[in-house]
């Protein structure tokens, strides 16, 4: 048999504090960048329009603006998308043009300087769905928020659905607050991305749960916090098994999956590794401060019946 | 005996297993170059027609391995892409302005797997290059038409029963204005009668009496709905004559349409023919000179008429002078002449088309009368190396027919040979035009460059995500690793089965769902064999070992699958096209993975170590 951890006894709960102290400092970067930066919505969010142009080589990104200068779309941006051959330009919403002409525009005025431009690919996304999707999105989270918190509280106790939940918004605030703070453009696929993070931190941190409970049960000594130390250890190999066969898989998918899925691969990384220490530091640790016990989990006893305990 | 399986739960393990692999592969096998022949407007692709083709493709000694009618199109494959070429040129001159012959690649299913209904998953845009469009119907629009109807409709029952009044004046309501409360309350009882649609009700200002006209809330609904519909109807009408092999038309929301058009890379082009404007006009047919062959001959028509086809290109000599335009048709319906049951189409005009139509026909019973389609596109061609936007008039005579009596503002036009070419022509009537403005509010294009590095990309991540996964399951769990990794595999196979039976749409983001879904299947197995694990450690023989390290895990594993499951399914409800297929994946992925990870794997792992006396697992 050979681990990666093997009978760990790790004290996680003492340095419960430096982790809060951690998540702190954390929370508190990402929502001051939150706050002064925002985010670097995409056009799905903000409208606008979106071209994707290759050319057969190398291209000089000034040589592009200015080709883009001379047909009047000097606001335009422009950046290299994957190599250095092909060019994302991007043009925000104007009221003097009729914003779903812009792609062609743009290529016919590329096309002048360099026939041998191809498009790859172009967006136009009007104003109103924007503002659509961020309510919508807004929306979603809270929707997926509820539904987990009702789950676990049906399931454990409504503690641990308060520590799940602590955990989930943890998470997102974090992973926003990187994307904030690179300002990594903030597309449809990362808000996917952001949803799918909340079901997997959320996984990680039922598995400590289950554990937790059980061995509340179980155990007939010993204090919350040290039935918590316990359960965590317990779960801590599967814990980073999971996490590195997920990681092996999203590293694969950022460095291999081309331009269009990058920005979503790098939100599930960061979430997958932010939503793994939540799980052992944050889910827990607030089910315990607010005051989880042994007899909270007790299975109910129904009358008649003799409580099942090994 | 502990870790032992009853044969019926092999036997559901290997019928799932060979559902998936039968399923998944369509998926596989490559496509083949082919024709889709589509009907245009009111033609039907029959049997004959069918013949017709084949015989004509079979004269020119083009190969063709296969022929058949799905729906209301005609599949052609053809063994190589020269021959595909051969009867496009073949077929194209034979068929034109009837059908549309559209080349394709067309899955290449063996038979036997098509006679099971498998098919392969469908390959969204950005995988196979394609312009998506979304496009919202001006709903408003429809509505304050309905109501200029209604102020029409209202102004000619009152003229009608000759009931006087101030005024008929259209703001956020229907107002009308009277004289006298007798020609009110007179006007209430007729109008409540007739216009069923509208709530009417009694106001006075300054003394003046009123009637305050409202569209009743379900009615507005309708408008609304049929708005949309018919926007619908007369966008498929005009994708089809796009030659789109397979274009997706659909409702999104109450007021919003999705157009996907895959393989076509120029979004002007479509848009001007989407945006497309169709009328009708009805001429008198010119009976005075009755061999029309002859003008079509010398190629001149006698003054104040003009040469005109119908839709099997016979010529027509019409007046040149329009009584009636499709901007009076307020309506088209099909049914059933009363008299003699044929099948027929009742128009709705509105009442100045009504009164025209009705001095007009009131002169000519006897005579006939030509309807005449007319669409307008704008195209967008290159001359001299400039774009320049071009319109094309498209005039074909649909119908002929003799007036048998006065017409007014309701009339029917019969002599059709079917009903069904009768509903036809009424939908035409009806989608000859957008029944409301739409407006382009999303559009996306993707060439087809970007489609196969997409298509390559997500190939190759998925296949090498997968092998890593695969070595390090082998390598810390030995021999359970590698029956995790051949849960894994059929976990994958049942995946992609799953979503070809529901043909869903493989996305890019799909794509990134499977990849997901394999890193998390692992994760069910790490869980059990963990517990396996401890029980080891805690002193327990191997086979009791499995069997609590399986019972042990199913809760953890249920619990946490669940909680994925809510996030997935809201995912699902609220998401738009990429986030839908998204969490689809997702989903599927977790159930099929709770069904191989704990019943696949604990199958596999009794056939090895179950019934007997094991010493020593290799995990």
């Amino acid at each position: 048999m050979f681990g990666l951890i093997k009978n760990s006894h790790i004290d996680f709960m003492s340095k419960r504090k430096y982790a809060m102290m951690f998540s702190a400092v954390l929370l508190l970067i990402s929502v001051g960048s939150l706050i002064v930066n925002s985010l670097n919505f995409g056009i799905d969010f903000t409208g606008g329009s979106l071209v994707e142009v290759g050319y057969p080589e190398s291209v000089d990104l000034t040589e592009v603006k200015s080709a883009l200068a001379t047909k009047g779309f000097d606001h335009a941006t422009a950046q290299h998308f994957g190599t250095s051959k092909e060019v994302l330009i991007r043009v925000s919403p104007r009221e003097d043009v009729s914003q779903n002409d812009i792609s062609q525009q743009v290529i016919n005025a590329l096309k002048e300087k360099s026939p041998e431009v191809e498009l790859r690919r172009s967006e136009y996304v009007g104003p109103q769905i924007g503002e659509e999707l961020t309510e919508q999105g807004g929306l979603a989270m809270l929707y997926a928020l509820i539904g987990i918190l009702i789950y676990v509280t049906l399931r454990f106790e409504y503690r641990f659905s308060i520590g799940s939940v602590a955990a989930l918004v943890h998470d997102v605030i974090i992973t926003l607050g990187f994307f904030s703070l690179f300002q990594i453009g903030f597309d449809l696929t990362v808000l996917a991305a952001l949803l799918a993070v909340i079901g997997y931190s959320l996984n990680d941190t039922i598995v400590v749960y289950d554990r937790i409970r059980e061995n509340f049960r179980k155990m007939r000594k010993g204090s919350p916090l040290e039935v918590m130390n316990n359960s965590i250890n317990q779960t801590l190999s599967r814990t980073i098994v999971t996490s590195l066969t997920t990681l092996l898989v999203l590293i694969a998918l950022f460095f291999l999956g081309g331009e269009v899925i990058h920005a979503f691969s790098l939100a599930l990384l960061v979430g997958v590794i932010i939503g793994t220490y939540s799980s052992i530091y944050v889910a827990s640790s607030v089910a315990l401060r607010l005051g989880v016990s042994k007899a909270d989990l007790m299975p109910v006893q129904k009358e008649g019946e003799e409580l099942d305990v090994p | 005996m502990l870790n032992q399986y009853p044969a019926w739960k092999y036997l559901v393990i290997i019928v799932v297993l060979i559902f998936g692999a039968l399923y998944s592969l369509p998926n596989f096998y490559g496509k083949d170059p082919a024709l889709i022949i589509s009907p245009l407007r009111a033609n039907e692709m029959d049997k004959e027609q069918r013949a017709q083709i084949e015989q004509s493709l079979k004269a020119a000694n083009i190969q063709f391995s296969s022929i058949e009618l799905t729906g209301e199109k005609l599949l052609i494959r053809f063994p190589d892409s020269e021959s595909q070429l051969k009867a496009t040129d073949q077929l194209n001159p034979l068929l034109e302005s009837k059908f549309v012959v559209t080349q394709n690649l067309a899955p290449a299913t063996p038979d036997w797997l098509r006679s099971l209904n498998a098919k392969p998953m469908y390959l969204g845009l950005d995988l196979q290059g394609g312009i998506h469009f979304l496009m919202e119907v001006d709903m408003d629009a429809a509505i304050k038409k309905e109501k200029q109807r209604f102020v029409e409709e209202i102004k000619v029952t009152l003229r009608d029963k000759t009931i006087r009044h101030a005024g008929v004046t259209l703001s956020q309501d229907i107002i009308i204005r009277f004289r006298n409360d007798e020609a009110r309350q007179k006007a209430l009882t007729l109008l409540s009668g007739s216009l069923r649609d509208l709530q009417i009700s009694e106001f006075e200002d300054n003394g003046d009496p009123y009637l305050k006209a409202v569209l009743k809330e379900e009615a507005g609904v309708a408008v609304r709905k049929a708005a949309l519909t018919q926007n619908i109807t007369t966008l498929r009408n005009r994708v089809n004559e796009l030659g789109v092999a397979e274009p997706v038309i659909q409702q999104n929301g109450d007021r919003r349409i999705i157009v996907q058009l895959p393989g076509v890379q120029n979004p002007d082009e479509a848009k001007d023919l989407l945006g497309a404007t169709a009328t009708l006009e009805v001429h008198l047919v010119d009976e005075r000179n009755l061999s029309v062959q002859q003008y079509v001959e010398n190629g001149r028509a006698p003054p104040g008429t003009r040469i005109y086809y119908d839709r099997r290109g016979k010529p027509v000599l019409l007046r040149k002078e329009v009584q009636l335009t499709g901007e009076s048709i307020t309506h088209a319906s099909s049914g059933f002449d009363s008299r003699n049951n044929e099948p027929s189409v009742t128009i709705n005009l509105d009442s100045r088309g009504g009164s025209r139509f009705d001095n007009f026909t009131k002169d000519h019973v006897k005579d006939s009368l030509a309807v005449v389609y007319i669409e307008t596109k704008v195209k967008t061609k290159l001359v001299d190396g400039k774009p320049v936007k071009v319109r094309e008039k498209i005039e074909e005579v649909i119908n002929v027919a003799v007036i048998q009596e006065r017409l007014g503002r309701r009339f029917q036009i019969t002599g059709m040979d079917s009903p069904n070419e009768a509903r036809t022509l009424a939908i035409l009537l009806r989608a000859g035009a957008l029944a409301a403005p739409i407006e382009i509010i999303e559009e996306r294009t993707v060439g087809p460059s970007l489609g196969q590095d997409n298509i390559d990309q997500g190939f190759n991540s998925v296949v090498i995500g997968f092998v890593l996964v695969l070595i390090f399951m082998a390598v810390y769990y030995k021999v359970f690793g590698l029956i995790a990794n051949l849960a894994l595999f059929m976990n994958l196979v049942i995946v992609i089965a799953l979503l070809s039976m529901l043909q869903a749409t493989l996305t890019m983001p799909g794509i990134a769902g499977i990849v997901l879904t394999v890193g998390m299947a692992v994760d069910a197995n790490v869980l059990i064999f963990e517990r396996i694990r401890e029980e080891l450690r805690n002193g327990n023989s191997p086979q009791a070992s499995i069997h609590s390290g399986y019972e042990k895990a199913f809760a953890t594993i249920a619990d946490a699958n669940i909680t994925t499951l809510i996030a997935a399914v809201v995912l699902f409800s609220f998401g738009s096209g990429p986030i839908k297929g998204f969490a689809v994946t997702l989903s599927l992925g977790i159930l099929a993975s709770m069904f191989t990870a704990i019943m696949g794997t604990r199958a596999v792992i009794n056939l090895i170590y179950g019934g007997k006396k094991v010493s020593k697992l290799s995990i």
